[in-house]
């Protein structure tokens, strides 16, 4: 078998794992670092006879690829900084409304216009908490291109699960960066497809009535059922409901189905964690300068690993547990003032023990600034 | 072979950024080497001084950025001013001699060659001075073969251009291996 072998930003790596997964429509309004998905999609989505759409703002884009997934579509949509605070209000609609959806925020400087050229991650915790209300949310993201076009298919998979919108957290280095990607052959990696009513026409379909191992069927909205979609609490006909009983049992509902899968959904990657005392915890580009620096430290007898998230909402308290806990340190490696690093600490057995090393410049983290932090750690002064 | 850190630097319109693509992209796809390729973005790569970072390697590269290059190409004079001083301790540094005046303080091997003159005088087109400077690094460095650049020229740019490109591919190599 020959692989196609690409040589890319990872921007491009992202479409070409959406396709791969099976894209049908792009809604999107172009903002640096995240342009050029819509700019590659605007060519490459027609010529596979899916439609793409450069809507009037974010806000739109949001709403119309919601308006597509119901149609049965696979459905995507990029951005960046200002314009993921734009779409928190419809990415909560799609939260409520349980409709499979891919998110893909590109992280800039923030908060509000920031620095929209250079890198960062601060983004984590809006990703989570951007949207008002109780809910529980899916976002994955990766430090290279394979992992972008992987988690990316992934994104795709888990958001027609468990009809959720997923979000793609990179960032601007990642996404700008050019290195090698090699394009799985069809088949290599699994898709999954929309789960559709064996309800026929004209008989009644409850669209939020959930089968016995919790998955809720879809049917096509525009197609032979007539059913009601709606942002407030609803019944299992999709109609609004104050009753106590329904209310309590949805929230709960549309927590548990991420929270309850968050070890199907962990996905991380390890480096030298075997023996290692010192763990560099990191997600995103930031994880590239540590693993530099692992490279760097191991063949000096040092006991360091790393320990790459790539899955951060669920946050994989589990995995972070098993590789933590009996660690001498634990340093977080991102480009933020903490926002994973706090996660650590409420997670770990020894949240003394857990340390920050961190950017927030906009200018990318190097091995000689999180080496200084190690050297603070062991009391060696910088 | 040893990892070559570099950065090509100029003004906006020279062309560095698309030939520092062409030189990883035919690291990639011809030679099965592994490469990064980042450049700066903003307001610095409007009007001022431009800059586009390559790292070429035979195994994973993790940190894509270039802090100390072993070879620097500097096209212009600002470029140069700015990134003069950027160059690792014993580095290869390449500069036109029609835009720019080295002040020869730093520790590297300095090539001042006469780029910009020759394309102007053999081809007459300035669009291809791009592919003269990366003629001259690879005849200097000889980091990839010169056909595996012609591969990627050939499906990256229209079939009337490529005569022009591989002739002033010839003209870099020739005076990159002279000086050598």
């Amino acid at each position: 078998m020959t692989r196609q072998i690409k040589f890319i930003q990872g921007n491009e790596a992202c479409v070409e794992g959406a396709l791969y997964a099976g894209l049908d429509f792009f809604a999107g309004y172009p903002i640096t670092p995240s342009t050029e998905i819509a700019e590659h999609l605007s060519r490459r989505l027609p010529q596979q006879g899916g439609k793409f759409i450069q809507m009037e703002d974010e806000i739109a884009s949001m709403c119309a690829i919601i308006g597509a997934s119901l149609t049965g579509k696979k459905v995507l949509t990029a951005t960046s900084g200002p314009g993921f605070s734009l779409k928190q209000e419809a990415l909560g609609y799609a939260v409520m409304a349980e409709i499979p959806c891919v998110i893909v925020n590109v992280q800039r400087g923030g908060p509000s216009t920031g620095v929209p050229t250079h890198v960062s991650q601060g983004d984590v915790m809006q990703a989570r908490w951007g949207t008002h209300g109780d809910h529980s949310i899916v976002a994955l993201t990766a430090s290279n291109h394979q992992d972008v076009f992987a988690m990316t298919v992934e994104a795709f998979n888990i958001a027609e699960t468990y009809r959720t919108p997923v979000i793609l957290l990179f960032d601007e280095v990642v996404g700008h960066m050019r290195e090698r990607l090699e394009i799985p052959e069809k088949g290599e990696i699994p898709l999954v497809e929309r789960l559709r009513t064996a309800v026929q026409g004209g008989v009644d379909y409850h669209p939020y009535l959930p089968r016995e191992d919790g998955r809720l069927p879809m049917s096509d909205f525009g197609d032979v059922h007539r059913y009601n979609v709606t942002g407030l609490v609803h019944d299992m006909w999709g109609f609004p409901s104050d009753n106590p009983k329904i209310v309590h049992g949805l929230l709960r509902h549309l927590v548990d189905k991420i929270e309850n899968n968050a070890s199907q959904m962990a996905h991380y990657k390890t480096f030298y964690l075997e023996d290692a005392e010192t763990v560099l915890l990191s997600f995103g580009s930031a994880a590239r300068s540590a693993l530099h620096v692992v490279e760097h430290l191991r063949p000096r007898g040092e006991k360091i690993g790393l320990l790459e998230l790539q899955t951060l909402w669920p946050f994989p308290a589990d995995v972070v547990q098993q590789y933590c806990n009996s660690a001498r340190t634990t340093v977080v490696v991102e480009m933020n003032m903490g926002q994973v690093c706090q996660m650590v600490k409420t997670t770990v057995r020894h949240p003394e023990r857990v340390f920050l090393a961190n950017r927030i410049d906009g200018v990318f983290i190097t091995d000689a600034d999180i080496r200084n932090v190690l050297r603070l750690i062991e009391g060696k002064g910088v | 072979m040893e990892r070559c850190r570099m950065v090509f630097s100029g003004s906006g319109g020279q062309g560095v950024i698309t030939a520092a693509i062409i030189l990883a992209e035919a690291a990639v796809l011809h030679e099965e080497l592994t490469a990064v390729q980042t450049q700066a973005y903003g307001a610095a790569a409007r009007g001022g001084a431009t800059r586009a970072d390559v790292i070429i390697s035979d195994v994973p590269i993790n940190f894509p950025k270039v802090i100390q290059p072993n070879v620097l190409v500097c096209l212009t004079q600002e470029a140069y001013n700015k990134f003069y001083d950027i160059i690792r301790p014993g580095g290869l540094m390449i500069t036109d001699t029609r835009y720019v005046q080295p002040q020869l303080k730093v520790d590297a091997v300095q090539r001042q060659l006469p780029l910009y003159e020759t394309v102007m005088d053999k081809i007459g087109k300035p669009i291809v001075f791009n592919i003269c400077m990366l003629g001259a690094v690879v005849g200097l460095t000889q980091l990839v073969r010169p056909e595996s650049i012609m591969k990627t020229l050939e499906q990256r740019i229209p079939s009337g251009f490529i005569e022009m490109n591989r002739q002033a591919l010839e003209l870099g190599l020739e005076m990159g291996q002279g000086v050598k």
